[in-house]
């Protein structure tokens, strides 16, 4: 579930609050956004793809909370580590364009 | 009270195509209504772009080139698999459709990869890229969207076509209605809120919606697809558990389990927990597989797990009818519901006609959402300007019921989050709905119908209640559908497995059609459906 919308890095663009799926943020006037509904959060990451400043971080324990930190989540790269992967971002390419789904269903039969 | 939701609004739109959804099959059906020239509102419970199950997801896409021989193959390779109810001629339409708008979302610039002979390869597409993309080419085509706009009921004439819907902007509290021509429901199918990937928007609401319309839905029994996660996780992808080795806890392998014997699965995890370790995977694969579906190893990141050298614990969590194939009935090419005016495309409708009683992840789905999306769409502007100057002249009136109204002045505050666990205790455990017996659905019937009565005799006392109330209702009715039919399909077909008829009996190749509120109905219906392209808007 989503865990953390980092003070220092939150750029108070909302962009969280309008496109999480299931409306688990509420925006607060000068502040960053909170986590108003963290229980609905259905821990899919779109949140963390959509923040343009990496200041979301969602824990993949889906059903219980988990307690996180941010200097850790910095030290070991998860924070912004899912927009890293997909290359979304400024001046990141899609990784779509490397999907290797082919080489995979190859092996199948 | 609540009901003033009909005559009360801070938004009141005009359209000629309401497309209700916003995730692949919404957003397909409100670029093909665009294209032809309709006006087109989009509303969605979350953003256009991020809601649905494919957004969050690596999908796999039924994309065949049009060659005779692999045509044939990719036809005949899931027939048994979905109990011989899918219909051939519907096959080929799909796979003609999505070929051509799948190329269509080359030349709009996703970034399709190329195989190893340099060609590309279409049959896979990222979700949050695809969805990005989709948003931006409606935007462009001239559709409104309203996003975080949950529809709360249709709106009907007095000649019972529907007419539009309404609905509460779930961040500022305004009640928006829209009135419109022709309606598509795209609003996915019903996961009862399992948390599997991107499927907690995915509710039943539109099933809910169309039935009250005087909607039918069909092929409810297949409604038991359970997808693999880690225990811990919501990351249900199965396609790298082709590659796993399935074990009890102390590591000894389970005889027979496999991602394509899912049911072993289930029986251990009823008894035991179940671990998986991806060790067949070569070396070689690995880096393919990262770069395949980067999601599949986000939670293994994040939770410090190699899921090739280390093994996790592992479950199945309900996806309902989201991979199952049932939905509101299709009555003809054009996509059309059995209510005039109501179009459905997407998990919102039927996928029999092209899976019969089987589906996965992806593939088929995705198929289905782009070229139902497409006909829906198409079809649903060429009926809005078949009324002509009619269209704005329409008395209509809101058929939301169960959730919206109060059922007595005497009626108590409705506890949706104890209806909502209710429902979840009838349709999650897999000795209910995975392996499923007479006297266990009669049961479950007994309890769900009661939760129907209970929710028809309680009140919502605050609007920012009505959003759940409705998911609730729509989930209660969706499992009544659900179970209601599977009591009917004595035998074992496609996903459905019955464990009084382990057997599949030739006598009951047929469709199941479901309906009704209060009082819930099953009736049989012969395969072949009306195949020409019927009257646009004729009811039937």
């Amino acid at each position: 579930m989503i865990e953390l919308v980092s003070e220092s890095r939150c750029i108070k663009c909302n962009i969280c609050v309008n496109i999480c799926p299931t409306n688990v943020f509420d925006r607060v006037a000068d502040a960053p956004p909170t986590i108003a509904r963290q229980s609905d959060c259905q821990t899919c990451y779109m949140c963390e793809l959509y923040c343009p400043v990496d200041a979301l971080y969602v824990a993949p324990e889906s059903d219980v909370t988990a307690s996180v930190n941010e200097a850790e989540l910095v030290e070991v790269g998860l924070l912004g580590s899912y927009r890293e992967n997909i290359g979304w971002g400024h001046k990141r390419t899609s990784t779509a364009k490397a999907d290797q789904t082919f080489q995979i269903l190859k092996q199948m039969k | 009270m609540l009901k003033t939701l009909t005559t009360d609004f801070e938004l009141d739109l005009e359209a000629d195509v309401l497309v209700i959804g916003g995730g692949p099959a919404g957003t397909w059906a409100a670029w093909s209504a665009a294209s032809s020239g309709a006006r087109v509102v989009l509303v969605d419970k979350g953003y256009c772009g991020t809601t649905g199950c494919a957004a969050a997801s690596g999908n796999g896409v039924w994309y065949v080139p049009p060659d005779p021989e692999a045509r044939e193959t990719a036809k005949a390779s899931r027939e048994s698999l979905g109990g011989f109810l899918s219909d051939r001629s519907w096959m080929d339409r799909v796979l003609d459709q999505t070929y051509a708008n799948v190329n269509q979302l080359a030349e709009w610039g996703y970034p399709f990869p190329t195989d190893d002979e340099g060609k590309p390869y279409r049959r896979s597409l990222q979700g949050p890229e695809y969805m990005r993309l989709m948003r931006r080419q409606i935007q462009r085509a001239g559709v409104k969207i309203l996003d975080n706009s949950p529809a709360l009921e249709l709106l009907v004439d007095n000649d019972g076509a529907v007419a539009g819907a309404t609905g509460v902007n779930r961040q500022t509290g305004e009640k928006w209605i829209v009135r419109s021509q022709s309606t598509i429901i795209a609003t996915g199918g019903c996961a009862f809120l399992s948390k599997a990937l991107g499927c907690n928007v995915l509710t039943g609401d539109g099933y809910l919606m169309a039935a009250e319309a005087g909607a039918e839905m069909s092929g409810m029994e297949f409604s038991n697809a359970y997808g693999i996660s880690p225990a811990f996780s919501s990351v249900t992808k199965t396609l790298f558990y082709n590659w796993a080795t399935f074990t009890y806890e102390d590591g000894t392998v389970i005889p027979g389990a496999s991602s394509h014997r899912r049911s072993i699965i289930a029986e251990t995890l009823l008894q035991q927990p179940v671990y998986a370790i991806i060790d067949k995977a070569a070396e070689s694969m690995r880096p393919s597989m990262r770069l395949a579906q980067p999601n599949f190893f986000l939670p293994f990141d994040r939770a410090g797990i190699d899921p090739f050298t280390q093994r996790f614990p592992v479950t199945l969590r309900l996806e309902g009818t989201v991979r199952g194939t049932g939905g509101i009935r299709i009555v003809d090419e054009s996509c059309a519901s059995s209510v005039r005016g109501l179009y459905a495309a997407g998990d919102a409708a039927t996928r029999e006609l092209i899976c019969g009683g089987f589906t996965g992840g992806g593939s088929h789905n995705a198929a289905w959402a782009i070229s139902s999306g497409y006909w829906s769409g198409k079809s649903a502007a060429e009926y809005s300007r078949s009324l002509g100057e009619y269209k704005t002249q329409r008395l209509v009136l809101g058929v939301g019921e169960v959730g919206l109204q109060s059922g007595s002045d005497r009626s108590q505050p409705l506890a949706t989050d104890e209806v909502i666990q209710a429902v979840q205790a009838e349709v999650f455990p897999y000795e209910k709905n995975y392996f499923r017996t007479e006297q266990g659905l009669t049961e479950s019937l007994g309890k769900l119908n009661h939760l129907w009565q209970e929710l028809r005799s309680s009140q919502v006392t605050s609007d920012k209640e009505l959003i759940r109330a409705r998911e609730a209702a729509a989930m209660v009715a969706t499992a009544r559908w659900m179970y209601s039919s599977a009591i009917e399909r004595k035998e074992t077909r496609g996903m459905h497995k019955h464990q009084d008829y382990p057997e599949l009996d030739a006598n009951q190749q047929h469709h199941l059609i479901s309906g009704g509120l209060d009082q819930v109905w099953v009736k049989s219906q012969p395969l072949s459906i009306e195949k020409p392209l019927s009257k646009i808007g004729a009811a039937v």
